[in-house]
């Protein structure tokens, strides 16, 4: 037994009842709820807080992975012991046709993302008629999305329109939907980078063991550490593979995923780094700088 | 700077206009508080030297003003959310337009804020917006306010100006119940007053922002749980998830379940991985029962000593969010708590200018209008006035149809208990009854002497609007006489009390949303007065079905006439007792020259115009 003896809730404390709230709502109010599960931290923090909301009950809805094909192995290991659990049902979708016409991260920049995730997303959700899906997007990870509502109304053919987003008040959701429309939820959109490895290391929860510094294989391309995960990494000419001591802060398909050297091998060493950190996270998404406003695009474009 | 694992957390408004340079006083905090990274930096420096309005410094503004993607793609300037951490506390910020037409953003952001800064520019003092902010943070329950006296470095830090403005918006707030107000004099540009120590000393909006008090209002009330989520995985456990309203729980605390009123005893309060001994306002939760009574989302789980009132009629301030105007009558979905039920806003009260406070007549609203309204529901909800409980007293409207959030409210108090009220009675009015079925309830009141010919032309009458698929309803002599009006004969008294009794069924059924035709001799001006009184206006058309005693007497259908003559049945109209024509009648029947069917046609021409 655990008793509280704070005056004041934490404001981790009230981060998660928040997102414990909202995740309720969903399922309270909505048929066919699914949750994202891309594997990395935030949805590592997605799946404890949807445990701790249900609990002592299994998990009222089903994970839902949208595989590029293209993940760190240690992703896939993390993926399939979570799988594994008895009360957890986890969907893989992959995207047939970016499989059958070849793409990859390698020959086709932009439309890697394109088929495999946006296209993939919305393949999954129409063909399982989902009628919501928690995100872990957050608010603070980039300009376009602090704007964005924790549910975000998607029409037919899951474009955002942000002229439509209804307003938000309290904790008053309005979870009504039409014929052929859906939700995004974000749970934490609330929550910062920082607030997401307090939790991890307040609540013990397991993440993939790349967020820690070791020793790695990996090329500097453009500024940016690629790590060489498996033998489908090309490398240009004059590059050799270095070992370096380097970490993930978002993880996503390999060849486009930027480490960071580092030394922190805990939880605690990174969040003493990010005492002393100067860059933020999207900094290793590739992704986003592709293009300027890059997020909001893909948004528009059905992107949770 | 890393706030410490056991920091708090304060979420706080942004009020003011561009002019007083409110993106420059967030960008600043950011940036002094070190939420502005390296990349993030990068751009800011880049922006400034290409857009920046401050030379070549650094352009804060810049780094919180998202606007310029959004002004070309005309998206709805909007709330927008900012986040930084000091040691003591992590902060969420909600920076919200100022202007008058973006009032429903300002009210979204203000609905969860614990606190509101409100911006003057030191030049211009309490200006007709800062009275319009002071005023939305006072409605939406903020107490909790730093008036930041922003740009004082450019009045050379006026001691005599901070203190005037201070002194005047002081006056103002404690008039619309702002009463813990600290005036803060700073320069969001050079950063003094914010973060930095001000050359007036004093405490820093920083300070301010680290210390002051959140509201816990919720944390010292009775507790109240809106039951969010059964959760039932196996028929052994039945929990009742929920995000606590106020108050404290612990197992063994009687609860009264509301709105059925069932009591019992908390057993557990199940968390993962352990239970917990005790919880809180605002921690989200499952609770299990020592008894199985019924409990359903939406329902109220409350202490038993002390519960929450139940009532379906409140007077609320309601702000209109919708382009589509609000008109009383109409029916929305409201949402509060983990309950949805049917509203309408039965009577506006007044509307409220926002800048002046006056208080104006309205009869609908439009978008950003705020209002003090009634409102009806079509059940008991359990509830607190919203300045008590914001869980239990916000809520929102939801439009049926396009399901848009339409408008937001704020219960101040009951109009009723609704403990014994039939609540039946208040939303399924005539109205509504007589517009399912596309028609006026109305009561056809056909008066005349015996044989003028009233039940013949009533059957037509009814004949004809059946045929034209309009509900009706025929009282005559042949039903009522023989079961509502047996024990009646045909004195004075008893004629009266018959009249009495078919007006007043005749009432129900109009009511009810039918078209009644009556046909009785009703002889009597004071009883059809009765009757004409007992309906609405314009609902009752008498109507005078005129023959001459002679010519009735001489058609004499049912040999009453005879009887009568003979003496063998007394108190005959006409014979031996007065029949008083009409004088107002709203349709005169001369049944010399008018035909049955002429005379059903006219009448009924009559009832469809009206």
């Amino acid at each position: 037994m655990i008793t509280s003896t704070s005056p004041r809730l934490t404001h981790l404390q009230s981060l998660e009842a928040e997102a414990i709230h909202i995740l309720r709502e969903v399922v309270a109010e909505v048929e066919r709820p699914v949750m994202l599960y891309s594997i990395g931290k935030d949805s590592a923090v997605m799946l404890h807080l949807a445990k701790k909301a249900f609990w002592p009950g299994p998990l009222p809805f089903p994970l839902l992975h949208v595989d590029t094909t293209w993940k760190f192995r240690a992703m896939y290991a993390l993926r399939d012991k979570v799988a594994a659990a008895p009360d957890v049902d986890l969907k893989v979708w992959i995207n047939e046709d970016a499989r059958a016409r070849g793409i990859n991260p390698f020959d086709h920049g932009s439309l890697h993302t394109d088929l495999w995730k946006t296209e993939g997303l919305k393949q999954a959700l129409d063909h399982c008629g989902y009628q919501a899906a928690f995100g872990g997007a957050r608010r603070d990870e980039e300009k376009s999305r602090a704007k964005e509502r924790v549910f975000s109304f998607r029409a037919a053919g899951h474009r955002w329109d942000p002229k439509t987003q209804r307003p938000e008040l309290w904790r008053l959701y309005n979870t009504r939907i039409g014929a052929g429309e859906s939700i995004r939820v974000f749970p934490i959109s609330n929550w910062t980078e920082l607030d997401v490895w307090q939790y991890i290391e307040q609540e013990g929860i397991e993440i993939v063991p790349l967020y820690f510094a070791r020793p790695r294989p990996v090329v500097e391309r453009a500024g940016t550490l690629l790590m060489i995960d498996d033998d489908r990494m090309r490398l240009l000419p004059g590059e050799v593979p270095q070992m370096r001591s380097v970490r993930f802060r978002t993880l996503g398909c390999y060849p486009l995923s930027g480490a960071i050297e580092s030394q922190a091998a805990s939880v605690g060493d990174i969040i003493a780094e990010m005492k002393a950190s100067t860059t933020s996270e999207r900094q290793g998404r590739m992704i986003d700088r592709d293009q300027s406003a890059s997020m909001e695009k893909k948004k528009a474009e059905g992107y949770f | 700077m890393v706030p410490l694992v056991d920091s708090t957390l304060l979420r706080f408004l942004t009020c003011g206009s561009v002019d007083d340079g409110k993106s420059t006083l967030i960008g600043r905090l950011l940036y002094d508080t070190r939420a502005v990274l390296d990349d993030q930096m990068t751009a800011l420096e880049a922006d400034s030297a290409r857009v920046g309005t401050q030379g070549s410094e650094l352009d804060f503004a810049l780094l919180v003003d998202g606007l310029a993607a959004e002004r070309e793609q005309g998206i709805t300037i909007d709330v927008a959310y900012r986040f930084f951490a000091t040691e003591r506390r992590k902060f969420i910020v909600a920076d919200t337009p100022g202007h008058e037409q973006y009032t429903r953003n300002m009210v979204t952001g203000a609905s969860t804020a614990d606190a509101a800064v409100i911006l003057v520019d030191a030049r211009k003092g309490v200006l007709v917006q800062t009275r319009r902010h002071s005023f939305l943070c006072a409605l939406l329950g903020i107490r909790k306010v730093a008036l930041a006296v922003n740009k004082m470095d450019l009045l050379g830090w006026d001691k005599a100006r901070f203190e005037a403005i201070a002194a005047d918006f002081a006056a103002f707030a404690e008039s619309i119940g702002l009463t813990s107000v600290t005036p803060i004099a700073l320069s969001g540009l050079t950063g003094e007053g914010v973060v930095a120590p001000s050359p007036l000393a004093g405490q820093t909006l920083l300070d301010w922002l680290e210390t002051v008090e959140i509201d816990a209002l919720a944390d010292g009330g009775a507790f109240r749980m809106p039951v969010q989520w059964v959760n039932r995985p196996d028929s052994e456990f039945r929990g009742y998830a929920g995000l606590i309203a106020a108050g404290t729980v612990r197992p063994g605390d009687r609860v009264r379940v509301l709105p059925s009123g069932r009591e019992s005893r908390v057993a557990r309060i199940v968390a993962m991985p352990d239970d917990l001994t005790e919880a809180r306002a605002r921690q989200a939760v499952t609770l299990t029962l020592t008894d199985e009574i019924d409990v359903s989302r939406g329902d109220v789980i409350a202490s038993a000593e002390d519960p929450p009132a139940v009532a379906d009629q409140f007077e609320a301030t309601v702000v209109w969010m919708d382009e589509d105007a609000l008109s009383p009558g109409r029916s929305y979905l409201l949402k509060t708590g983990a309950r949805t039920a049917t509203a309408q806003v039965t009577t506006i009260k007044h509307r409220v200018n926002v800048n002046t406070l006056e208080k104006l007549a309205a009869t609908r609203l439009e978008l950003n209008d705020i209002a003090v309204c009634n409102l009806s529901l079509d059940r008991g909800i359990a509830f607190e006035p919203y300045e008590v409980n914001r869980d239990l007293g916000g809520f929102i409207l939801i439009d049926r149809i396009t399901n848009r959030t339409v408008g937001a409210g704020m219960i101040r108090f009951a109009l009723r208990r609704a403990d014994n009220i039939h609540w039946q009675a208040i939303d399924v009015d005539r109205d509504a009854r007589a517009a399912m079925k596309g028609q006026k309830g109305r009561v056809v009141w056909l008066t005349g002497l015996s044989g003028a010919g009233k039940s013949t032309i009533a059957n037509l009458v009814d004949r004809r609007l059946h045929a034209m698929g309009r509900h009706t309803y025929l009282l005559d002599g042949d039903n009522v006489r023989h079961g509502l009006s047996r024990d009646l004969g045909f004195t004075e008294e008893d004629r009266v009390e018959n009249i009495r009794r078919v007006a007043e069924v005749a009432r129900l059924m109009a009511d009810a949303g039918l078209i009644v035709i009556t046909a009785f001799i009703s002889p009597f001006r004071a009883e059809r007065r009765m009757a004409r009184e007992m309906m609405a206006e314009g609902e009752f058309i008498e109507v005078f079905v005129d023959a001459p005693l002679a010519l009735a007497e001489a058609r004499d259908v049912k040999g009453l006439y005879a009887k009568a003559r003979a003496g063998t049945l007394k108190n005959f109209t006409g014979i031996d007792s007065p029949y008083e024509a009409p004088e107002q009648a709203e349709i005169v029947i001369d049944t010399t020259t008018v035909s049955a069917v002429e005379a059903a046609e006219r009448i009924v021409a009559g009832i469809l115009k009206t």
